[in-house]
């Protein structure tokens, strides 16, 4: 880092403080602003992949494979060619003339865009029909007739790893198994010596299930070659809208200065949009080829069933501990199934992401962890879905495993967890893994969050109904847990080698008006108004005055993209970076307004004003001097008001949570109600508390889907079950209880302007709380586990097997179970 | 260009009248997107799950990829950008409208016309809805981003909005006039008040 940047990052007036001041009225951090992209949303006016029309356009419909596993023998598209309309069906010999035949994804595999020989999961992309509209398109597709020799399919890590399983990725040299590769963090031989001296040992298996993003929009694309400019143009839903372009240019060859990203407006991604998907290339060498623009738009069950899935991560957990709960080592032993090829989103030299953040809040001084990857015949992926590369199956690990850990000591586990939190005075803190977590108050948080659910009525009500023999059960389930995000550093993090940076440029104009490009760009986060407000703060502009662009690859800065909650850490300090080179210039144009030499020129934060040192009444505003770089520079300076960064952050920062779920089970049926959700977010200073109130709920929102709800699975013949809205069970309004939101404050210390990142805390936070609840309900009866999608009939089955259900019969009297008396 | 079945149809589509030529086959939210331009409707999944899609069709939330738009020949449908030329639209917004951005009911937007849209179907037969009145209205419409909450207060927001236009328009002595009408029949017709 500079030392120009370095001296920025830490202001000379301290930077912002919005604790001690919810903004200055001008729109700046803390304060409520309303979303500035919200009045094309409510109008019908955003402009979505879908919603673009180009004359001449043509349509892409997808032939794809009935069968998991199958050899392809022949594609037929000769009836196909004859439907009115069809105007080509391309196969994976047309794309091969183009070399585009494969794709690399972001973990160094190779993925077919269409397949050449061997189909390798169900609904695989086998041939493309265009045609002149999206019906005709359609048609195409059902006469397109593909021969198939069927192979065996393998859906899970244990008959991969089976001696006589077939081996899936046969195209890839010297592979002879299914195995694709080990990875091991921390020190093994400290934590068996931990386990070894233990007073107590607890183990668990747990299942992340297979879950899917499943935004709202799916994923699509436009792509309009220019043969006039030799442009390609893609306007796509990329939550990476520049490292998309490097990779396109790299996949195809077109030379990066000739293609053009947009990422419109996007209807969510979550991750789901971060990897380069067939569709993509297949629209991008139609257009190229064809001389015509060509749109590929998926349909939900090509979504659910062929863009990446996220977690199914088969985990054991084991705690060494004393007999007092003092976590003395944790281990645990992890297989995951990764699909058909490994194309895990996540920096290259993290084949698990950020497991490796799974001893979570705790200051534990043994740590091991074991995961063995393997091929099967599932679709692809294992994205970050909502998370900074599978942290988010870290913490469910370890915010189980000390419940657990509690339950065999019988100790309450707020008790263990306050027992064992890294200490707010140890802070930078290295963990036994290796990271340095930034700043964290983790008791001051869960005793706010104890005290906001009256924790200790909540334990009396649960003792009162298990001794009446209530018809529910009430379950308390604790999350303590700790976020790492916001990659960078560049030399740790890069995708495909791009370090993970992020950038912004602010022009503020000769009348005091802003526009800002930023590197990241949105899919719901708000970063019009978020990022708007980090430069009114910065700037004392107001933030009516200010404009973001994002996502359009010919006028934005280079940048990595949104997702791993790394917009406000990377791209955020950027802009506020950016923001204080625009303020350093601003000053020396404000001394010569004012007429003093520059020292003696202060900025004053809550006014947004330059002002004499010692006589704040001389001042000039941020659009006086916008108005004299332009119109009356000084003569030793350049013209012109504007600055550019690219910022590569020193260090991740670790935004944590204190959250409590309060449950209620039907004895009878097995049904969950969330009685209560408290969510408490530390993401640091605090940009917008409405925008995060909004992230929280949404990711609180998804938990309870990720614990009650959704699942991806497959049958033993590799048939999806979850590839559409009527078998992946996205929860609606009826679903998802009202929530509470709280907060504390602990800066990032080495952030400009001390935040952290919250988009991702509560679905990482939530799951292991609800699943902590339904198990505490239940841990009477000596229930200790019990694995998501937690539905009724999973519980019920649980509650049956300790003898904890109820009869209807018993409660309506013996007209009940007998004929209707009516 | 093919020999599928086509129709002449007359759609009213924010108080105008559009006459298409269509194949029998065309779902009616294609017709409302590509044919009429309308893209504020949106599509999220195919198979009436999402309510991404959601118009209101002769005064009825209806998916509008769940019916083709040759059974809507005759309807008359709103879609989200007629919303802000009804009457009860202020200057800009209409309430619905203003309460999803005051209240930070929405976040990427993609479910936003389809949730006013559910919305407006129930404020117009239900002016003063209860929380879970709401949230059973918009259960037809999926969200992934905002938990729901801030949509419920958004439509809270609205009802409470077009209730006082109402009152100030003295709609409500309108709405009271009505009622004690409707009574005076029901007696006269010996039938229960309704």
């Amino acid at each position: 880092m500079s030392s120009e940047v370095e001296e920025l990052r830490h202001d000379e007036d301290g930077g912002p403080d919005p604790e001690a001041n919810k903004g200055h009225g001008r729109g700046g951090m803390g304060e409520e602003v309303k979303r500035k992209e919200d009045k094309r949303f409510v109008t019908g006016r955003g402009n979505y992949v879908d919603d673009i029309k180009r004359p001449g356009m043509l349509h892409v419909e997808i032939v794809r494979s009935p069968h998991a596993h199958a050899r392809v023998n022949d594609i037929d598209s000769s009836a196909a060619m004859e439907v009115d309309g069809v105007v080509a069906v391309l196969t994976a010999e047309d794309l091969a003339a183009y070399d585009l035949a494969k794709m690399p994804t972001l973990m160094d595999d190779v993925q077919d865009v269409l397949v050449s020989d061997t189909v390798r999961f169900q609904s695989q992309e086998v041939a493309a029909v265009i045609a002149e509209d999206r019906y005709a398109a359609k048609d195409g597709a059902e006469k397109v007739r593909v021969d198939y020799d069927r192979l065996e399919p393998v859906v899970d890590c244990e008959s991969a790893m089976a001696e006589d399983a077939p081996v899936i990725r046969e195209d890839v040299e010297g592979q002879a198994d299914n195995h694709i590769f080990n990875w091991q963090t921390g020190d093994e031989e400290a934590t068996d010596r931990a386990f070894e001296e233990a007073d107590v040992t607890v183990s668990e298996d747990m299942f992340y299930q297979r879950i899917h993003p499943a935004p709202i929009e799916t994923c699509g694309a436009v792509a309009d070659f220019d043969p006039g400019k030799d442009k390609l143009t893609v306007y796509m839903t990329s939550q990476a809208p520049h490292a998309h372009r490097t990779v396109f240019s790299l996949v195809s060859g077109i030379p990066e200065h000739k293609i053009r990203i947009v990422s419109p407006d996007v209807g969510g991604g979550f991750g789901n949009k971060v990897p380069v998907y067939p569709g993509y290339v297949i629209a991008a060498a139609a257009s190229y080829v064809l001389e015509t623009p060509v749109k590929w738009v998926e349909e939900r069950s090509e979504n659910l069933q062929t863009t990446h899935f996220a977690r199914d991560y088969e985990m054991t957990g084991e705690i060494a501990a004393t007999s007092d709960g003092e976590i003395t080592g944790i281990r645990t032993d992890v297989l995951a199934n990764h699909g058909a090829f490994n194309a895990a989103a996540q920096p290259t030299d993290f084949p698990a992401g950020f497991f490796k953040i799974f001893t979570g809040s705790y200051d534990i001084p043994a740590a091991h962890a074991n995961l063995d990857a393997y091929y099967t015949n599932c679709a692809p992926g294992g994205i970050a879905y909502r998370c900074s590369f599978r942290v988010t199956e870290a913490i469910y690990l370890i915010e189980r495993m000390v419940d657990v850990l509690a339950d065999e000591l019988d100790m309450d586990p707020a008790e263990v967890r306050r027992k064992n939190f890294i200490p707010k005075d140890s802070f930078p803190y290295e963990s036994a893994t290796g990271w340095e977590y930034d700043s964290g108050d983790y008791e001051r948080a869960l005793d706010q969050a104890l005290e906001g659910v009256d924790y200790e009525g909540l334990l009396e009500e649960q003792q009162e109904r298990r001794e009446n023999d209530d018809d529910k059960l009430l379950g308390i389930g604790l999350s303590t847990f700790t976020e790492i995000v916001g990659a960078g550093p560049g030399q740790q993090c890069d995708i495909m080698g791009l370090e993970m940076f992020d950038s912004c440029e602010i022009r503020v104009h000769p009348t005091g008006k802003a526009t800002v490009r930023i590197g990241v760009q949105t899919q719901g986060q708000g970063h019009e108004t978020t990022f708007a407000q980090i430069v009114a703060e910065e700037l004392g502009m107001n933030v009516d005055d200010i404009v973001v662009e994002h996502g359009d690859t010919d006028t934005e800065p280079y940048g990595l993209g949104t997702y791993a909650s790394r917009s406000t850490p990377v791209a955020g300090a950027a802009t506020a970076i950016s923001a204080r080179k625009v303020r350093e210039k601003a000053k020396g144009i404000a001394a010569d307004q004012l007429e003093v030499d520059e020292a003696d020129v202060v900025w004053d934060r809550d006014s947004g004003a330059f002002q004499v040192r010692g006589a704040p009444d001389q001042s000039v505003s941020i659009t006086e001097v916008a108005g004299a770089a332009y119109m009356d520079h000084p003569m030793e300076d350049e013209p012109g008001l504007e600055a550019v960064n690219y910022y590569d952050p020193p260090n991740m920062t670790y935004p944590f949570g204190a959250y409590v779920c309060v449950v209620e089970i039907d004895r009878e049926t097995g049904e969950i109600d969330i009685r209560r959700f408290y969510a408490l977010d530390d993401c640091g200073n605090r940009i917008n508390p409405m925008v995060i109130e909004g992230q929280v709920h949404g990711g609180v929102a998804q938990g309870i889907g990720t614990a009650l709800m959704e699942e991806v699975t497959y049958d033993e013949d590799g048939n999806i079950h979850g590839g559409d809205f009527m078998s992946y069970l996205v929860p609606t309004a009826e679903e998802i209880p009202e929530m509470e939101t709280d907060y504390t404050v602990t800066p990032s210390p080495h952030h400009p302007i001390g935040a952290k990142g919250v988009g991702e805390s509560p679905t990482v936070g939530s799951p292991p709380a609800i699943v902590n609840a339904v198990v505490d309900a239940m841990s009477h009866a000596g229930v200790r586990h019990i694995d998501m999608p937690m539905t009724p009939d999973r519980v019920w089955a649980k509650l049956d097997e300790v003898g904890l259900t109820k009869d209807p019969a018993d409660r309506l009297g013996a007209g009940a179970s007998g004929t209707a008396d009516d | 260009m093919s020999a599928n079945p086509t129709s002449e149809i007359t759609l009213t589509v924010n108080g105008t009248e559009e006459t298409l030529e269509i194949e029998d086959r065309r779902l009616l939210v294609h017709a409302i997107r590509e044919d009429l331009d309308l893209t504020g409707t949106h599509i999220g999944c195919d198979t009436g799950n999402c309510g991404a899609c959601t118009v209101v069709k002769d005064g009825e939330a209806i998916k509008s990829c769940l019916m083709f738009a040759s059974q809507a020949d005759g309807s008359e449908i709103l879609t989200v950008e007629g919303m802000e030329e009804l009457p009860e639209a202020g200057e800009e917004l209409h309430p619905i409208q203003a309460g999803f951005k005051e209240k930070h009911g929405l976040q990427c937007g993609f479910c936003t016309p389809g949730m006013i849209m559910a919305s407006k179907a129930l404020l117009d037969a239900n002016a003063n809805p209860s929380e879970p009145e709401i949230r059973t209205a918009i259960s037809g419409n999926l969200c992934r981003c905002t938990g729901y909450q801030n949509i419920v207060s958004a439509v809270e927001y609205a009802a409470d909005e077009l209730g006082q236009t109402a009152a100030a328009d003295g709609g409500f002595l309108d709405d009271l006039e009505a009622a004690v009408e409707d009574h005076d029949t029901a007696r006269t017709d010996g039938g229960e008040p309704s």
